[in-house]
């Protein structure tokens, strides 16, 4: 970057310093090397000879002055000499911009005061969430009482793109849950020549917990994930703002419509789970255990009873409640930066699986106690 | 002359953008990018920039020539200029100080206490007090962001600065001031400045020479006033508008 050059010289008590070639940006720091080894102390005059220099730029007008204030106040004479009218205005700039560097104080605070903080934003998020839900079930409320105002076209659209496109994941994944828990339980049951057992233990564990809960993990950060995204991107550009204007509430033409569609397509969703994790089973019983698909079917109609299956399947619209109503809340948090869309999206997908689990839990110990 | 295009064609699909496009813009000015909405004058912008690729004739710019230009050479040009987008693009994770520190940080060598005073005197050159420089790109207003955009495409020295729309979206009193800023600086820094405006009040009162685009062409090249005499049908419209 250009050519430069620096001439130091001292003669009784005064220092001349020679700047040659181009001070900029990119050369300045070589400059200040130099400059940092020279001894002031028998030095009584500064004299800076600019007359050489092809080419200053801001930052090296900057350097410059930072020179000359750090001279002054070692209470030298300074003397600069320079015929190039322009890098005397450039000089002249400089010092006419003031420039207090503000630095960053860091405010003390206290273990319990961050605690308290970070409570407390907890606290004021749940009770947004709150808000939220408030205000999403007054909406539902007024459309759900006029047919007419139902946006059914919206809710077969997110249908289709929340359930029937997620279809193909859910087959593969509930498919390879039931082999994988059907394979690895068949090598403990050979052990005790309980071979048929197999067939009470996938039933239960897939109808009533794993079918559920994994066509919920995979909704979540499937769809629930795509809500946050959508949503925050539309806040970003001011499209809800833009519809609230228009008197469309957002309410009802972005958020109801995904969660009612959500809830209709989860417990059909889990439907096919529940026979692909079967399907999976049922063949790992057969290459493994020899248990033929005739034997299986049988054992199969007569220990599990149809509620196990109704148990599974009406967990669907809860966890869809709250994986639809988590990731569009999160999506109406964004807020008016790139940052924050990611952020929320996580956050989303995170608060929508625990959020399902511990649903998940909750009915469970409710099914227990009412002995179903 | 810092920027010559010659022959410039451009096609998005069937629709043909530019055709045979000429222009030079010369050191030390500013010079101003006309046309009718959709006639490509942010595509020619982005052309100069090398966001943008195009499909014949050559952009020259100090030196370059962009269409065959290597990438370390497209590296080294591309820390020649400044670019001010519309929106401001500030990184928004970052801090107003720290959108300006980027490149500093990235490209030289420098200390971090005359970084400080780069930034420092950056913010004070656009006009942003230097307390607004902790602040986040989302606490601050549109006018605000403009005039962060400004000094972090300052924040090299850039010997060429590209302005897409700089007033749009400010209040009048900003625009003015915006203007002031953009005459100030190319007189104290020395940049040559290529805008695109549609600003009547900015045009008039900086720009030294215009180019209007359109159809596909440069439908006039020269100075503002000279621009008006013209037999156009966009640019009796344009300039007919009266002031408020």
């Amino acid at each position: 970057m250009g050519n430069i050059s620096l001439e130091i010289l001292q003669k009784n008590g005064s220092l001349t310093l020679k700047f040659g070639g181009e001070v900029t940006v990119y050369t300045i720091n070589k400059y200040q090397n130099s400059l940092e080894i020279i001894n002031t102390s028998n030095i009584k005059t500064v004299e800076l000879n600019l007359e050489k220099v092809t080419f200053l730029d801001s930052a090296g007008a900057l350097f410059l002055d930072i020179f000359e204030q750090d001279m002054k106040q070692r209470n030298l004479d300074f003397v600069l000499t320079c015929e190039n009218d322009k890098i005397l205005k450039t000089l002249q700039l400089v010092k006419n911009h003031k420039r207090d560097l503000v630095y960053e104080i860091d405010e003390k605070t206290s273990v319990l005061e961050k605690m308290g903080k970070v409570f407390y934003d907890y606290f004021t998020g749940f009770l947004s969430f709150l808000s939220f839900l408030g205000e999403m079930f007054i909406t539902k409320l007024r459309y759900l009482k006029s047919a007419k105002t139902i946006r059914y076209k919206e809710i077969a659209y997110e249908i289709n793109d929340s359930a029937i496109k997620a279809l193909g994941i859910i087959i593969i994944t509930s498919f390879l849950i039931g082999l994988v828990v059907a394979y690895q339980s068949a090598y403990q049951l050979k052990l005790y020549g309980a071979n048929i057992f197999l067939v009470d233990m996938l039933g239960l564990s897939i109808f009533r917990e794993l079918a559920p809960l994994i066509t919920a993990i995979v909704v979540a950060g499937r769809s629930g994930s795509s809500y946050t995204a959508q949503i925050g991107a539309m806040k970003i550009t001011e499209e809800l703002d833009a519809m609230r204007t228009m008197g469309f509430d957002p309410y009802r033409f972005l958020v109801l419509p995904r969660i009612i569609a959500l809830m209709i397509s989860m417990p059909i969703l889990i439907f096919v789970a529940d026979m692909m994790g079967i399907l999976g089973g049922m063949i790992v019983a057969n290459v493994d255990l020899g248990i033929s698909t005739s034997l299986f079917l049988d054992r199969f109609n007569e220990v599990i009873s149809i509620k196990h299956f109704f148990v599974g399947l009406v967990k669907g619209p809860f966890f869809a409640f709250l994986i639809a109503s988590i990731g569009i809340y999160r999506g109406l948090m964004v807020q008016n930066d790139t940052q924050s869309i990611g952020y929320n999206t996580t956050k989303s997908v995170v608060e929508a699986i625990f959020a399902v689990i511990v649903c998940d839990a909750i009915f469970s110990i409710m099914f227990t106690n009412l002995g179903i | 002359m810092i920027i010559e295009v010659k022959n410039l064609k451009t096609i998005f699909g069937k629709k043909i953008v530019h055709d045979g496009l000429n222009l030079t813009i010369n050191e030390n000015e500013i010079y101003g990018l006309l046309g009718p909405s959709g006639c490509g004058k942010t595509t020619l912008l982005k052309e100069m920039i090398m966001l943008q690729e195009f499909h014949g004739g050559d952009i020259n710019i100090l030196g370059n020539s962009l269409s065959n230009i290597s990438s370390s050479n497209a590296q080294k040009l591309r820390q020649n200029w400044g670019v001010l987008f519309q929106a401001g693009a500030l990184f928004s994770s970052l801090s107003l100080a720290e959108n300006i520190i980027l490149p500093l940080k990235e490209y030289t060598k420098l200390s971090d206490k005359m970084i400080k005073e780069i930034v420092a005197f950056k913010i004070d050159l656009v006009g942003l007090k230097q307390s607004d420089a902790k602040l986040y790109p989302s606490e601050i207003s549109g006018g605000m962001k403009k005039k962060a955009a400004l000094a972090r495409s300052l924040a090299m020295d850039p010997k060429l600065l590209f302005l897409d729309e700089p007033t749009s979206g400010l209040d009048p009193l900003s625009a003015r001031e915006f203007d002031e800023l953009i005459l100030k600086l190319r007189s104290l820094l020395g940049l040559s400045i290529v805008m695109v405006s549609h600003d009547l009040r900015s045009i008039y009162d900086t720009l030294d020479r215009v180019a209007i685009i359109d159809d596909k062409k440069i439908a006039y090249e020269g100075s503002v006033a000279g621009a008006t005499q013209i037999d156009n049908k966009f640019v009796k419209k344009f300039f007919s508008v009266k002031e408020i």
